[in-house]
């Protein structure tokens, strides 16, 4: 097994990673298990949820039908990337765009990859790839609209999303830390 | 006055979750944990003769039923479901064994050798004679009524399984800790897991530690079924010593864990010429599946709402839930109310059809007002909003103006009225006694409920109550994680009872902790007079008296009421049936959080719309033969048409600043207010999903006013390529 | 059940060359290119082949141009290349559209025309489209280079006529004279697999090809036939009857989908007229 695996390197989030792999390792699975990006989630493993979409050179796609050797030498950006600050973010928070939570981190991944100001229409094509079984999708529709308002120049809007942190292994967090902290949700 | 209940606070786990920093079980992890996996039963019904691992087993754990230290069950309302199957299967993907491995390669790997004796399993509930429970509610003399009676209507209609489909599939980590066991998952009832594993592995309650981890969503779905996951887990992990997760993937959470129980429900009502309801008797059948779950109480809400919001002097509804050799049915949104209310509303239609009625005008003359009781006995208050809904719904949705003017085309317009008992049925709340507590902190306040978020907002809405209770602004109060050794039993997070009753009960002790704490800031108080927790235990509303031997007196504390108006376009091509538009007023008491509110009303109109045309459950030879989310059909964007929702608050007395329940009462009135509108093209279906394969097998109605396009031959639609049908 | 991957073999060629080498050397190999179906048979468990060639990054195969009358798309075009394409747009409308029912946009940025091709899926939403513009399909050996018509194309249920040491390389459209029709029936609005789809050409000669009613993508030739020697819409749904063969499945019915390729073929020659 050690034999079938490779070394394979991409940008994620801005910066290099390097890893060895099988390559026919899903990329969800690189991501969540490898660099310890848990934010891209796994719904259905068929590519029909899209719980688990990322950019691939922009690209919204769904990472777990993506061998992580196809992804060599590209641009990977997961919702880590965005880092908290991308105005999408704030809007799915704040207008109903997310109840469970599962769905949106790849929800708000299709909705980067729409671009600047798009329509209702292109906001319902360009995410019926992602499903969400809380909002019955108006709510997502408000945040998108309330993002659009809220961000800033197309431009300004690149530059915030350049993702700069640094992912993966040498941050694999301490196991005790990725559990809730015992007996409180802290008030945020 | 009010600061916080009432307004758009930001929800308190939505940065979290729009991160990506949320955690949910599969997102944990622990040095030398292992993967587990579940060896399933492939016939419906015989016994295991032969079991063999065909795999290298070094380095695995493997469990079985000799492994479990308590009592073999999954324990619940009956304990008469095993956590692992010994010898017996009564259906499809029942558990027989369990293995874990480090190396989640070679766990795929294994392969298990199972030898059945099969038996014939049975499979149609209609050819059961094994009753789980019979409920039988009377109201006056049914006989009498239909003596009274111009038109006597008939009819049966029919519902499907539905999976729940929330998008995390199930999962647990178990941990063996403190000579006993913790596990976090994607759970509702924290108290439920605690209390089935004490039992399962016989171990004292302080043993056993339940965490709710971020949970991607339930819908009843994650009610029961995480009990048996869990077990599955700590078997494991007592087993190896060691830290197991147990993840399912989407194909086999649809194959074993729970569904929306199938019915076939039965009316024959009695009208007077003017449309008065003077007779309904009214019989239901729910397929439970092989084992009981929670069947009794899924089968007596469903009786329970099984008259509509509708007035009748005369009513007998008679019930039973019925063995299958079919995985378990269980909880799910509106907990057998969907079932029985699709089949009222759909029957009223039919009504009004043979009485040459506005539907509208049929259900405004028969629905329940304030004063009138139900079929159990209970006199409603002056929060009974029936009259309400329909007329905002009916007047927003231009019900009657859009009926005229859709005749004779391809669009339709369907009503439906219904309603919703917030809270555990009959005595349910008494029984369960639940406690919430609230402890001072340096800053504010903390939430101890073991009521969980599942999307549907209850951190926010439980930190709004108590904050306006105790005059601490919304950023004061924290929510704690439902964590079984922090928390106290506030009671399953079900039935519509979260904001209601548990927030009841913190609304009682935030106003208690206010009158301690005087002048005082929390700091002070804790300066001054040390640690601070007060807790409240239910106690029922004066005059809320049932007797659940005769179903008489008040079967909830509060309903809430609603009426959809939604319109559809039906392809002549195809038969496919779009929704268009949907319009909504639903009557909550006193909406907390109103995008949270919203929210659920949102979401739970398009799972109501799925239900409605597309989900189903293709069942064969007792399993389900679909289990891929690209076969299992629920709504996407492109599916799913605008809502207008409109929110009425009629304060109810006993409920948190007026709040009655509001988490399934929007799945409730969806396919029937879809089928009337199909029905109002002329099409007679009684059945759901109304796929396009039903809408075009369905007789058409012989109703020179309902005759419209539809038996017509398909014209031409300008329909061409390059445009997308939706 | 999911498959688990460490057993699972993936060859990587530098070059078309390499691939069809390594084809003819060390095959069997089942070539994968997005894999938006491979690893749903991965995780169902229903997918047996066990040793691929990753042939994503050969940029060879990449492309749409327009050669005289002939449009030409490289077998690894995707889908959301091919609706962006005006060459496509203007030339094949048809197979944009259909394009554009596929799957929802992730799927569209990687499922590709090649993979759907040899993919033989009775429901594959494009093949219509190819069967109905005439399309050749080119299929590269290591020594040779032929052209297949798409409509000679599959030999039975997801068999074909490509050999194993081949590669789908492209597909080729000639230029399409008449109005060009496309309908997809499918289980939703998107994301949805088709329960009936069609897709044809109004011209002298009629051309008409269904997906989902039979073991493969179908022409249907006596339709064809029937409504240019000027017979009647029924005449020709009753001929249309007898050249199809739908099956009862999880997703739809015999009934339904006869009764609905019957509609669709009234509906194309009346919307077309």
């Amino acid at each position: 097994m050690k034999r079938a695996q490779r070394p394979i390197a991409f940008t994620l989030n801005g910066k290099r990673v390097s890893l060895r792999v099988h390559p026919m390792t899903r990329l969800l699975d690189v991501l969540r298990e490898e660099c310890g990006l848990t934010g891209t989630k796994e719904g259905c493993g068929e590519g029909e949820c899209g719980a688990c979409t990322v950019l691939v050179d922009g690209q919204a796609v769904n990472s777990c039908l993506v061998p992580v050797a196809q992804v060599a030498g590209a641009k990977v950006v997961t919702i880590e990337g965005l880092k908290g600050r991308h105005p999408l973010q704030r809007a799915f928070a704040e207008h109903g765009g997310a109840q469970c939570g599962i769905c949106t981190p790849g929800m708000i991944m299709a909705a980067a990859a729409l671009g600047p100001r798009p329509t209702l229409g292109q906001v319902r094509t360009g995410l019926a790839g992602n499903i969400c079984r809380c909002t019955g999708y108006e709510g997502i529709y408000r945040a998108i609209k309330k993002a659009e308002s809220r961000s800033k120049k197309p431009e300004a809007r690149r530059q915030e999303t350049a993702p700069t942190i640094a992912p993966s292994k040498a941050r694999t967090p301490n196991p005790e830390s990725r559990i809730p902290k015992a007996g409180t949700q802290r008030a945020r | 006055m009010s600061r916080a209940v009432g307004r758009n606070v930001v929800r308190k786990d939505g940065a979290a979750k729009a991160s990506g920093r949320a955690r949910y079980v599969d997102d944990l992890t622990r040095p030398g944990l292992l993967y587990a996996r579940t060896i399933r039963s492939s016939i419906p019904c015989g016994e295991i003769t032969r079991l063999r691992l065909a795999f290298d087993a070094s380095g695995f754990t493997v469990v079985d039923a000799r492994d479990i230290p308590g009592r073999n069950v999954v324990s619940l309302i009956t304990d008469d479901q095993p956590c692992l199957a010994d010898r017996q299967i009564r259906h499809m993907a029942e558990p027989i064994l369990l293995l874990a491995h480090e190396d989640r390669e070679r766990l795929l790997g294994a392969a298990v050798e199972v030898d059945y004796l099969p038996a014939t399993p049975v499979l149609d509930a209609e050819r059961s004679d094994r009753v789980f429970k019979h409920v039988a509610i009377t109201k006056g003399d049914v006989d009498e009524g239909f003596r009274r009676a111009d038109r006597v209507i008939e009819g049966e209609y029919r519902t499907g399984h539905q999976e729940h489909l929330y998008i995390e599939p199930n999962g647990m980590l178990a941990v063996p800790e403190n000579g006993g066991v913790t596990v976090w998952g994607s759970l509702q009832c924290p108290y439920y897991v605690h209390r089935a594993l004490a039992v399962l592995l016989g171990l004292p309650d302080d043993k056993v530690r339940v965490v709710q981890a971020e949970t991607g969503g339930g819908f009843g779905g994650k009610e029961e079924y995480p009990s048996m996951i869990a077990g599955h887990a700590c078997l494991l992990a007592l087993k190896s010593g060691r830290p197991v997760k147990l993840v399912y993937d989407r194909v086999e959470d649809m194959l074993a864990t729970t569904k929306r129980h199938p019915a076939i429900v039965r009316h024959r009502t009695g009208v007077a010429r003017d449309g008065r309801l003077t007779a309904m008797d009214i019989d239901v059948l729910m397929d439970g599946g092989a084992y009981c779950t929670l069947s009794p109480v899924v089968l007596s809400r469903g009786c329970l709402h099984a008259t509509g919001p509708y007035r009748c002097d005369h009513v007998r509804v008679g019930g039973r839930v019925v063995m299958t050799n079919t995985p378990p049915n269980g909880a799910f949104r509106g907990f057998g109310a969907p079932q029985t209310l699709f089949a009222i509303d759909v029957h009223m239609d039919r009504i009004a059809e043979a009485l040459g009625m506005d539907p509208a005008r049929l259900r405004e003359l028969n629905a329940l007002r304030p004063g009138d009781t139900t079929a159990t006995g209970q006199v409603l208050g002056r929060d009974a909003a029936a009259l309400d809904v329909l007329r905002a719904a009916v007047a927003r949705g231009d019900y009657r103006r859009k009926r005229r003017a859709y005749r004779g085309t391809n669009r339709g317009i369907g009503l439906s009225l219904f309603f919703h008992g917030a809270g555990f049925t009959g005595s349910g709340e008494v029984k369960l006694q639940s406690k919430a507590s609230l402890e001072l902190t340096a800053t504010g306040v903390r939430v101890l409920v073991a009521s969980t978020e599942i999307g549907q907002g209850q951190r926010t809405a439980h930190a709004q109550i108590v904050a306006d209770a105790l005059g601490l602004p919304y950023d004061a109060v924290e929510v704690a994680v439902a964590d079984t050794s922090q928390v106290p039993d506030s009671g399953p997070t079900v039935a519509s009872r979260t904001t209601m009753v548990v927030g009841g009960l913190l609304k009682q002790g935030a106003a208690e902790m206010r009158t301690m704490l005087g002048h005082l800031t929390p700091a002070a108080y804790l300066r001054a007079h040390g640690p601070l927790v007060v807790t409240k235990q239910y106690e029922p509303p004066p005059g809320l008296v049932w007797d659940d031997e005769t179903y008489r007196g008040s079967a909830y504390g509060s309903y809430g009421w609603a009426c959809d108006v939604i319109e559809v376009e039906r392809d002549p091509v195809t038969e496919e049936i779009r929704p268009i538009r949907v319009t909504t007023a639903q009557e909550i008491g006193k909406a907390i959080f109103p995008l949270g509110a919203r929210g659920q009303i949102e979401g739970g109109t398009a799972q109501g719309l799925g239900y409605a045309l597309t989900e189903e459950v293709v069942m064969r030879g007792g399993a389900m033969a679909n289990a891929q989310l690209t076969n299992y059909i629920v709504p996407t964007t492109l599916d799913t048409p605008p809502m207008d929702v409109v929110l009425v608050e009629k304060p109810y007395a006993h409920g948190p600043y007026g709040a009655k329940g509001v988490g399934e009462m929007p799945f409730d009135g969806v396919a029937p207010a879809v089928v009337n509108a199909i029905r109002s093209l002329g099409i007679d279906l009684r059945q759901i999903p109304a796929t396009p394969e039903r809408v075009m097998a369905a007789p058409r109605i012989r109703d020179s006013r309902l005759r419209q396009a539809a038996d017509r031959p398909a014209s031409a639609r300008q329909a061409g390529f390059g445009i997308r049908k939706r | 059940m999911r498959t688990a991957i460490s057993p699972l073999v993936m060859r990587q060629p530098r070059s078309v060359r390499d691939a069809l080498r390594m084809l003819r050397d060390d095959g069997p190999l089942t070539p994968m290119a997005g894999c938006t179906d491979l690893y749903v048979g991965l995780n169902f468990g229903t997918l047996g082949d066990r040793r691929f060639l990753d042939i994503w990054g050969l940029d060879e195969l990449r492309g749409i141009e327009v050669r005289g009358d002939v449009l030409r798309l490289g077998a690894l075009t995707t889908y959301a290349e091919i609706i962006r394409s005006a060459d496509v747009r203007r030339r094949l409308p048809m197979l944009a559209a259909a394009s554009r029912e596929i799957g929802a946009v992730q799927i569209q940025n990687r499922g590709t025309i090649g993979g759907n091709i040899a993919n033989g899926s009775p429901a594959g939403d494009a093949l219509p489209v190819l069967a109905a513009a005439d399309a050749l399909v080119e299929l590269r050996g290591i020594e040779w280079t032929r052209r297949v018509p798409f409509t000679d194309f599959y030999t039975g249920y997801r068999a074909s006529v490509r050999r194993p040491d081949e590669l789908i390389t492209a597909v080729e459209f000639p230029r399409v004279a008449g109005r060009q029709w496309f309908r997809k029936v499918g289980t939703r609005a998107a994301q949805s697999i088709s329960k009936v789809v069609m897709a044809a050409v109004r011209a002298d000669r009629p051309r008409i090809a269904f997906g989902s009613v039979a073991p493969t993508v179908v022409r249907v030739r006596r339709t064809e036939d029937a409504l240019a020697a000027g017979a009647s819409v029924e005449e020709a749904q009753r001929v249309l009857q007898e050249e199809i063969s739908p099956i009862d499945d999880i997703r739809s019915t015999v009934a339904y989908r006869r009764e609905v390729a019957a509609r669709l073929l009234a509906q194309f020659w009346s919307v077309t007229r």
